[in-house]
């Protein structure tokens, strides 16, 4: 950048919101074509090979996260609108529920009450701080959701947010074939625990499989996010009076 | 317009939702609140109208999008992911696993001694 015009467009660019929300979206854009033609193959999932485009770009212009949010932001505010939003796909699978209502809830609850549990405490058996343990906590949740929890509980909500994402993937990756293994044959099982599990990446891929199954899924991830903002603070209380 | 009032139905939600929370100093998110004040509202009416349908498929639709910025945060967390790799990947995996195979197998079970077979619930029992 030895030509001043360039190098003034650079200043310019670097301390503009507009470069950091245009290149999310490109980075998405060109990430999901990439997920279409792999046949939607759940190891090439668009969040993480956007991610990865992205933290490569910053790293070699050597721009720093902050710079780089001023304009993630506006991408990253939606997650507020897009959590109220779960009460629409909630409402119209409502009448699903009625039938099953007693086992949904027997489930929810033991569910979020293992995804949760088994985190702190395995984190804790191998030697993790408290810090990473609380942020670990909520990483069932959808993101939005688990970042709220782990700012109240004493976690690293921005890391929260990562580990919530790679947990999603983990389960859309193993999802099916734990199913097999352990032979889970109902959908609306498989569903509810894609969902209690994986969230919204889990849903994606519970779609994939059968749209009862996706149903299902996307039904637990929003009564999970919920039964997680009211158990997990609870749990955590209650965890560090016994230890 | 429709997807206009939608996005505004949703936001109104979303800060009443966040000024409860704050003022009652409960320990939930403002948005899950405002999700579950939308969810008795369209439960009451009896219908989603056209402009939160619109609205809400839209953001739903690219839900992942909204993770990414994020997810680039991990960039400012390498050197604690660093230094504790080991606890944070394997509890991640583990817990993961856990919560999967055991949610689907007390969901299996609690449908098939609670709900009766005569009402032939989605995948009910079979075997």
């Amino acid at each position: 950048m030895t030509d001043p015009g360039l190098k003034d467009i650079w200043v310019y660019l670097s301390a503009s919101p507009l470069l950091g929300l245009t290149i999310t979206l490109v980075a998405y854009g060109l990430a999901y074509r990439l997920y279409l033609r792999s046949n939607s193959n759940p190891l090439a999932n668009p969040v993480v090979t956007s991610v990865a485009m992205l933290i490569a770009l910053l790293l070699v212009t050597n721009t720093s996260y902050n710079d780089y949010f001023e304009g993630g932001q506006f991408v990253h505010f939606l997650l507020g609108p897009a959590t109220v939003a779960l009460a629409v796909p909630l409402y119209q699978q409502f009448s699903r529920l009625r039938q099953l209502w007693l086992p949904v809830t027997i489930s929810l609850i033991c569910g979020v009450l293992i995804a949760a549990g088994s985190s702190i405490g395995l984190a804790w058996l191998l030697g993790g701080s408290l810090e990473i343990q609380m942020s670990l906590a909520p990483k069932s949740a959808t993101a939005p959701v688990a970042m709220g929890i782990s700012e109240k509980i004493g976690g690293l909500p921005s890391l929260t947010a990562v580990l919530t994402v790679a947990t999603g993937i983990t389960g859309a990756v193993l999802g099916t074939k734990l199913f097999e293994w352990f032979r889970v044959k109902d959908d609306a099982a498989k569903g509810i625990a894609m969902g209690v599990a994986a969230h919204g990446i889990g849903t994606a891929r519970a779609f994939q499989v059968s749209s009862q199954m996706g149903a299902f899924s996307g039904l637990a991830m929003a009564l999970s996010a919920f039964a997680t903002a009211l158990i997990v603070p609870w749990l955590v209380d209650w965890m560090q009076m016994l230890f | 317009m429709q997807f206009l009032n939608g996005i505004t139905l949703l936001l109104v939600y979303q800060l009443v939702g966040e000024i409860t929370v704050r003022l009652a100093g409960v320990p939930i998110p403002g948005p899950v609140l405002g999700m579950v004040m939308l969810f008795i509202t369209l439960w009451l009416r009896g219908r989603t109208p056209d402009s939160v349908e619109q609205a809400s498929s839209a953001l739903l639709a690219h839900l992942s999008l909204l993770f990414v910025p994020a997810g680039v945060g991990m960039m400012a967390h390498f050197d604690r992911i660093a230094d504790e790799w080991l606890p944070i990947a394997l509890a991640l995996l583990l817990s993961t696993v856990i919560t999967m195979i055991a949610t689907a197998l007390i969901m299996q079970l609690t449908t098939r001694w609670l709900v009766r077979s005569g009402d032939s619930a989605p995948g009910g029992p079979e075997q």
